[in-house]
């Protein structure tokens, strides 16, 4: 990762966090475009999720981590407490992995 | 100052404890598995304090990490972070009205510190709320990166502990919320299923950014944004 993509990267999240507090009397975002900015959101991230969970390289990446990932999961959908999620996750992966399951 | 702290009740500051906790723990597994995976400690670092956005830091180191352009880990980055600029508008308030305080306050802008602040409703409030939050996860953040990083030179194997679990399990609960929209979870899930089908045969960075195809199930907005928007429900 060299420098300028991480200055490149740092400065155009700047730009998007700062033009709000900047132009909020000026300029209005219509309704229609923050709905697909937050579906877009939505999109990446669950895409992200489903290729850091199944998927290493080019390939399958065995079945440790999506277990894991599944368990944090069910009990974020049962509102349990952030850090017990990340934290369950980690572990069932970890048990898993130490039973021999890649 | 005694009486701003005052403004903030004992649920909020406790919940937002626990916020900086699970996301220390994830500030951890990012230091420690970009160390371990080859990367100099300076770069998640320096990440870390420049992008501060969890999300765009693993998407862009995993894209280099796994061999892909820095370009195309900058894009990936960059479409992610895209979702701060709604962010900014709605706490423009919170984050004040002069240069001196728009500058450093835009930068704390995260999905955290504006899900907490949107739970306030007095200016007084939403502003304590913001800069309390944004400070004190730029703080746990940045020195659990630090711990991780330090920790990843040493570390051979992250996989042992599960750390690599950290990332997808945490994105998982944050968009969770976001996917109770049916047109939302159509699309991410169409997404889904073509970023990983993609996986074999492109290159690292762009499958994700191929998710977005899934778009096109998104359908017109039937909800306001504080209901569709995944950072408006965190934890």
């Amino acid at each position: 990762m060299p420098l300028l993509a991480i200055a490149a990267l740092a400065a155009g999240t700047y730009a998007f966090r700062l033009a709000g507090p900047v132009f909020r009397n000026r300029l209005r975002i219509p309704g229609r475009v923050q709905h697909l900015l937050s579906a877009a959101t939505a999109v990446l991230l669950t895409a992200l999720v489903a290729t850091a969970a199944l998927t290493q390289g080019h390939g399958f990446t065995g079945w440790a981590r999506p277990a894991g990932v599944l368990v944090g999961g069910a009990l974020a959908a049962r509102r349990t407490p952030f850090p017990v999620v990340v934290v369950a996750a980690a572990a069932t992966t970890a048990a898993l992995r130490l039973s021999g399951i890649p | 100052m005694r009486s701003l702290w005052r403004t903030l009740d004992h649920g909020v500051l406790r919940d937002i404890a626990l916020v900086c906790l699970a996301d220390a723990i994830v500030g951890a597994s990012f230091g420690a598995i970009t160390v371990s995976g080859g990367l100099p400690p300076w770069v998640p670092i320096a990440m870390s304090v420049l992008v501060f956005a969890g999300g765009a830091q693993f998407a862009a180191a995993g894209v280099v990490l796994a061999g892909g352009s820095p370009a195309a880990a900058v894009l990936a980055g960059l479409i992610l972070n895209a979702r701060l600029l709604p962010y900014g508008f709605t706490v423009a308030d919170a984050v004040g009205g002069r240069w001196w305080t728009r500058l450093p306050g835009a930068h704390l802008i995260t999905d955290e510190s504006v899900a907490f602040t949107l739970r306030q409703h007095e200016r007084p409030r939403r502003r304590v709320t913001f800069w309390t939050c944004g400070l004190a996860l730029f703080g746990c953040w940045n020195a659990a990166v630090v711990l991780g990083a330090a920790a990843g030179t040493v570390m051979r194997d992250t996989g042992a502990f599960g750390l690599d679990t950290v990332f997808p399990a945490v994105l998982l609960a944050l968009v969770l919320p976001a996917l109770a929209d049916r047109g939302t979870r159509h699309a991410a899930l169409l997404g889904a299923v073509i970023a990983v089908a993609a996986t074999p045969f492109l290159p690292a960075g762009l499958p994700v950014l191929l998710a977005l195809a899934g778009l096109v199930l998104a359908g017109q907005p039937a909800v306001t944004m504080a209901d569709t928007n995944p950072a408006l429900e965190v934890r």
